[in-house]
């Protein structure tokens, strides 16, 4: 089963926590909003996404389960 | 928010009282958590009530509290909304910066992630020496302590160590006047002739005094050679108009000073107090907490890491369950621009809108027994503070939740390690007496709140294991 992230662009500011966390899956420019670099990732970044889901400080990412 | 607009919905339900003059403006200044209990409890997720001739239209649960935060500032406005801190920054100094802009500033120069590691080491020597001046028991004031430590940290770790190495501890108690001079009577006159507004405007004027002398002393021993010496101050004096003379005056300088550490001065102290008599209160979530550190000292041999303190899930949940409780700001304002529709209601433009973080904090039915200090509500697999984005709002949420929210939780963090691998603390007065003074729109502490300190007996515990 594979995923998919989504970012909230009314919440995201820009902070780079998910970089931190997930430095495959995001790019936070200085001052700007984050950018998801792998839409569909592999099982192998589920993990990291999902921290950077939990660490998100305004709650702007999720992940949806795809079948 | 706009696109559900419908005039035809009726206006938000009023509250019973504050039919004098200046509405619910008395009852605010003396019981604001009541007032805005009752608020909910009479009108539901929204509800008014008044401060002299300002509705303040009062939102709390998820639904409502989502509307406020995902709202822009150009439907509500954030800065228009606290009349209270323009005489604590200082009228008359003219930030070339917006809010937004002064976020982000603070944001890129000192509060991203990669300055943490080091804003870590920097926080463990302040509070180290704090400690050092302590004797092997007695009795500390948590307000006193935590003002004066937090005022060290934020200084050295926001502007500098060099600007840090000149203050003292009374440099703290004129932040203290700065914070108390924050009465709800500035929502009539943030210039009334009252004692609090007095002391405020002597403090500030004594801090503009204390930052010329540090710009005089300064100037008189000549920029300094070693680029990495530099502190804010050095850069801000390095800006010079065409003829040479400063371009910041001192009073500009300690209004960006102010402004910059204010929102995480008291915020962080008052946690760090609180989050003290909540762990004494509840022993048994001390002894949880202390057992972790002394794992942590003892699987580093002696020296805890900025790395290990994202592993201490008993202290970091203590530190969530002290804000949910004890959330220093307990209301948040904006002034709304353009009017929109929340929970079957309409607000009109140029009314205020108020989030109640203490309110939706402690909301029934969000959280199991929601007046209970209970950290295992963060504790895997449970955690309230995820599920609940909308309620669970002690930094607030969405586009202006608190930038300094990882600094705050890793200051505390820090402290708190370092504090309890050496003291064991305990209640220095009956442990239900602990409480907050309400009566000014900055909560601190009530005094007395003196806590007793004792050296550790560390036979049992591990420092110097290699
Ligand atoms: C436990 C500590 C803290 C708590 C509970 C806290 C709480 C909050 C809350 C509730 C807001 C939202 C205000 C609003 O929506 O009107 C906020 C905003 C803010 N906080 Fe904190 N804060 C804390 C520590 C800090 C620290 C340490 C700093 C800086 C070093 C800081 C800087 C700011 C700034 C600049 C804003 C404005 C953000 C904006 O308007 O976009 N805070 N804080
Ligand atoms: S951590 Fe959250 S707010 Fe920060 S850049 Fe990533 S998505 Fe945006």
């Amino acid at each position: 089963m594979g995923f998919r992230i989504v970012v909230d662009r009314d919440l995201c500011q820009g902070h780079g926590t998910c970089e931190g966390e997930a430095p495959d899956l995001f790019e936070v420019g200085k001052d700007k909003q984050v950018e998801v670099l792998d839409e569909h990732p592999g099982d192998d970044q589920r993990k990291a996404a999902e921290l950077a889901v939990k660490y998100c400080p305004t709650h702007a990412l999720s992940i949806i389960d795809e079948a | 928010m706009t696109d559900t607009l419908s005039p035809a919905l009726p206006q938000p339900p009023k509250a019973s009282g504050g039919d004098g003059e200046t509405g619910h403006l008395e009852e605010l200044r003396v019981d604001p958590i009541g007032l805005m209990q009752r608020v909910r409890d009479e009108c539901g997720d929204v509800g008014e009530f008044r401060l002299a001739d300002k509705e303040v239209v009062l939102l709390t649960g998820a639904e409502a509290n989502e509307v406020f935060f995902r709202a822009t500032d150009d439907e509500l406005d954030q800065a228009a909304a606290y009349p209270f801190m323009t005489p604590v920054f200082g009228e008359g100094v003219v930030f070339d910066a917006s809010p937004e802009e002064r976020r982000k500033a603070l944001h890129n120069q000192s509060l991203r992630d990669k300055f943490m590691r080091g804003h870590a080491a920097t926080i463990t020597r302040e509070i180290e020496r704090m400690l050092a001046a302590w004797d092997d028991e007695g009795t500390i004031d948590l307000l006193d302590f935590t003002a004066e430590l937090f005022i060290y940290t934020s200084t050295a770790c926001l502007i500098g160590d060099k600007f840090r190495e000149e203050l003292d501890a009374h440099v703290a108690e004129l932040f203290h006047d700065l914070e108390r001079g924050t009465d709800a009577i500035a929502f009539v006159d943030p210039y009334a002739d009252i004692e609090s507004f007095r002391r405020r405007d002597a403090a500030r004027a004594e801090l503009v005094e204390i930052i010329e002398g540090i710009m005089a002393r300064r100037r008189a021993a000549g920029p300094p050679i070693d680029g990495d010496e530099r502190d804010l101050v050095d850069v801000l004096m390095s800006i010079t108009n065409p003829d040479g003379s400063d371009y910041f005056s001192a009073d500009t300088i300690t209004g960006m000073f102010i402004s910059m550490m204010f929102a995480g001065h008291h915020t962080t102290s008052t946690t760090a107090s609180w989050l003290i008599i909540e762990l004494i209160r509840h022993p048994e979530v001390m002894a949880k907490v202390v057992a972790e550190m002394d794992a942590l000292a003892e699987a580093g041999g002696g020296v805890v890491t900025y790395q290990d303190l994202r592993e201490v899930p008993w202290l970091e949940s203590s530190i969530k369950e002290t804000l949910r409780l004890h959330p220093p700001l307990i209301l948040l304002l904006r002034l709304v621009v353009e009017a929109f529709d929340v929970g079957g209601y309409h607000v009109d433009a140029g009314k205020l809108v108020g989030a109640s973080i203490s309110v939706s904090n402690r909301l029934e039915g969000a959280f199991d027994r929601p007046d209970e200090f209970d950290p295992s509500r963060y504790i895997d697999p449970r955690q309230d503070d995820l599920d609940n984005p909308w309620n669970w709002i002690p930094f607030g949420a969405g586009r202006h939740r608190c930038v300094g929210a990882a600094f705050a939780l890793m200051q505390l963090k820090t402290i708190f390690t370092v504090l309890l691998r050496d003291w064991e603390l305990t209640p220095a007065q009956p442990p239900d007496t602990y409480r907050n003074d309400l009566t000014k729109m900055v909560v601190q502490l009530a005094q007395p709140c003196a806590v007793h300190y004792k050296r550790r007996d560390r036979s049992t515990s591990t420092e110097g294991v290699a």
